[in-house]
């Protein structure tokens, strides 16, 4: 054990480097939850919120699937209501500005959603 | 408690837990479904009068309504090209009916050219992910979340009806539309016979746009219901296909001039 000391430095830098985004993370404490702009029309979203929270990406792939693959359009929700399956047309009437809403969840967890590569961020002009 | 209570008991609890997520699945589940005034269709078609498009001269009804439509962008390199519906020379259109007497101005004559919704698509056959696939109604569609823009289907497909987006469109789209979505760079796009339209019980752009100027060159329907305006041209007038000795069996018609 001669190089003791120089050994002990080496992994302290070492696990301090490596760690970095946890030590900075913890000094920084947990951070306010990211605020979110409520819904400009209607009380209810298509399903209840819990369910929009949780499985919204589900939803929206099926959604997708459903629209592009088997022409499918109108949704039936859970409770019975129809609603046009689109993100522009639907989504954006109650949630109007994603820098707003998607965003700042997404920003806040670090998730990229890329849906505006080519979907309208913009509410549709007849819905 | 006897051995055997005790395993009719477990069974018992292992059912209820069973059924927990079943009831929840069968009572108050959401589900798809298509609009009510989605247009019926088993085999989308369209037949292009060249007797009527070409009596109207530099004419871009179609191309303008549809480009404009679904945010086709106008790219500034000609290599670079984003087309879904335009105009060819008809010598390239139908190379086989050019012979070495056939005069120039016949052989520059404009034709319409788009997707044109085979029967045998090889784009689909080669699309590593089934980013187009073949629908039942006939149409040649494109899902382009799926596509990686390998550009196989370009390749295949004999009509050059594909374009691939080379760069970012959005800066070269004239007028973005917010009904539409864009594209991204990185993938393949054509003519989808306007389904998002079809969907909801509205016929193509292109076609009104040409039945809006007073030309109606363009005719579409369901080939296989006998009473269909297609249908009707179809079974009454002497119609041609590009390259049908490649087994491909197209469905976009051609009445060519006389």
């Amino acid at each position: 054990m001669h190089d003791a000391g120089k050994i002990f430095l080496g992994l302290g830098v070492f696990v301090g480097l490596v760690g970095a985004p946890v030590w900075y993370g913890l000094g920084r404490g947990p951070g306010a939850p990211p605020e979110l702009e409520k819904a400009v029309e209607g009380p209810r979203c298509v399903e209840p919120t819990e369910v929009m929270r949780a499985s919204h990406m589900q939803l929206l792939d099926q959604w997708r699937t459903a629209v592009v693959r088997r022409a499918e359009h109108v949704y039936v929700a859970s409770d019975g209501r129809q609603h046009a399956m689109s993100l522009t047309g639907t989504c954006l009437r109650c949630h109007a500005d994603p820098a707003k809403f998607c965003d700042r969840c997404h920003g806040y967890v670090g998730v990229e959603a890329f849906c505006w590569d080519c979907h309208q961020r913009k509410r549709r002009s007849g819905s | 408690m006897k051995r055997r209570s005790f395993l009719e008991l477990v069974g018992l609890g292992a059912a209820g837990v069973c059924a927990v997520p079943v009831a929840r699945a069968l009572g108050g589940a959401s589900r798809t479904e298509p609009a009510p005034d989605a247009l019926p269709g088993k085999r989308w078609a369209m037949v292009v009068d060249e007797r009527k498009c070409l009596t109207r001269d530099g004419c871009k009804a179609c191309t303008e309504a549809c480009h404009r439509g679904h945010n086709v962008p106008a790219m500034k390199d000609p290599r670079h090209e984003v087309k879904w519906i335009w105009k060819e020379q008809l010598a390239d259109v139908f190379p086989e009916r050019v012979t070495p007497y056939t005069p120039a101005a016949v052989k520059a004559l404009p034709t319409m050219v788009l997707c044109n919704h085979c029967d045998n698509p090889p784009c689909v056959r080669v699309c590593p992910t089934q980013a187009t696939w073949k629908r039942a109604d006939g149409i040649v569609m494109m899902d382009e979340h799926r596509c990686i823009g390998c550009r196989y289907c370009i390749t295949a497909c004999p009509y050059g009806a594909r374009s691939f987006n080379f760069e970012d469109p959005r800066p070269s789209i004239p007028g973005e539309l917010a009904d539409y979505p864009t594209r991204t760079r990185g993938v393949v796009e054509k003519c989808t016979f306007c389904t998002e339209r079809l969907a909801v019980g509205k016929r193509p752009l292109c076609v009104e746009a040409c039945e809006g100027i007073g030309c109606g060159a363009l005719v579409f329907g369901d080939a296989s219901d006998p009473g269909s305006p297609v249908s009707a041209l179809l079974r009454s007038t002497d119609v041609t296909r590009r390259k049908p000795e490649l087994g491909t069996s197209p469905h976009v018609f051609y009445v060519l001039r006389g």
